[in-house]
């Protein structure tokens, strides 16, 4: 069995290292909607890829990935809403774990938001 | 929903929302009996009589941003339509317990899916509540209890960190193993 005496051990290597975590305002804020019509729709693999994604990335000074319940847009689901600072909300929709990759290479990481999966750019029938 | 681990994910929602500083989540599959055995219980504000008579039916929500709650209903209707039992008690105050009973031999039951992934979703996203995971798998079990974890790391390290994130998942994942030994069902 994994012990408690693993974690003792990540809590003292950690102890040494300062938080370098940014402030809240300067945060870019990741939220995926994970009620049932986003869990239904796929939303648990997305959140886990893109919050997979950021740790690997060490983005985790500059990204917060969260989630949130439901926003009223049920059909739209998995949605991912794309919060910086100073910038207007992007909203994401139909996601899938690739689509969530596309959107933190190309928009989170290359600052171009990637239109076609926006909810005012994507083709809805 | 396609697993009864996303209607837990889905589910154990509630219970936050609600509140609730601490959150018990017991999965206990028992072979022997043809039983998988569900239940999630939480110390959040409760509900009335009346809202628990409401709560089953997909027509009722406290939300807001929709008329629908079907989160309650397909548990329900998961574990139901196995020849299973669903219940939920509940007082305002004290807190609310669901309890989904599936029989495992059933054709129409729904695989447990990955369980591991939606008890790390749930503990890592909801720093605000305390987790109490048991998983038992016939005669043998393992327990995560997110209190231990706290004790040991203080109030400075969250659970988001991606050391401790890491851990809890090789946590999760190494105790189902030795439990189960890799079984799916």
């Amino acid at each position: 069995m994994k012990s408690l005496e693993e974690l003792r051990a990540i809590r003292e290597k950690m102890q040494s290292q300062v938080s370098m975590r940014a402030e809240d305002h300067a945060h870019t804020r990741v939220v995926v909607g994970m009620a049932t019509c986003g869990i239904a729709s796929g939303a648990r693999p997305v959140l886990t890829r893109l919050s997979t994604l950021v740790q690997e990335r060490n983005l985790t000074d500059k990204i917060s990935v969260t989630q949130t319940g439901c926003i009223g847009l049920c059909q739209y689901e998995p949605i991912v809403e794309v919060m910086e600072p100073g910038k207007p909300k992007i909203t994401y929709i139909k996601m899938t774990p690739d689509k969530a990759e596309e959107v933190l290479e190309r928009h989170l990481v290359g600052g171009h938001v990637v239109e076609e999966y926006t909810l005012s750019g994507a083709d809805i029938k | 929903m396609t697993e009864i681990s996303l209607n837990i994910l889905d589910v154990a929602e509630n219970s936050t929302r609600a509140g609730a500083s601490l959150v018990s989540i017991t999965v206990d599959a028992d072979f022997p009996n043809d039983r998988l055995t569900v239940v999630i219980d939480d110390n959040g504000c409760g509900m009335t009589p009346e809202q628990v008579e409401q709560v089953t039916d997909p027509f009722f929500t406290s939300r807001t941003t929709r008329k629908v709650g079907l989160g309650v209903p397909f548990f329900k209707m998961a574990a139901e339509s196995t020849g299973g039992s669903f219940s939920i008690t509940s007082q305002p105050g004290v807190g609310t317990t669901v309890t989904a009973v599936f029989v495992l031999s059933h054709i129409d039951r729904m695989p447990l899916g990955d369980i591991t992934t939606t008890i790390h979703t749930l503990v890592v996203y909801h720093p605000e509540s305390d987790f109490l995971y048991r998983y038992k798998y016939n005669d043998r079990s393992f327990v995560l209890d997110t209190r231990e974890f706290r004790q040991i790391l203080g109030d400075d390290i969250s659970f988001d960190t991606p050391d401790i994130s890491a851990y809890i998942m090789d946590y999760l994942n190494e105790n189902k193993l030795e439990t189960d030994g890799g079984a799916v069902y």
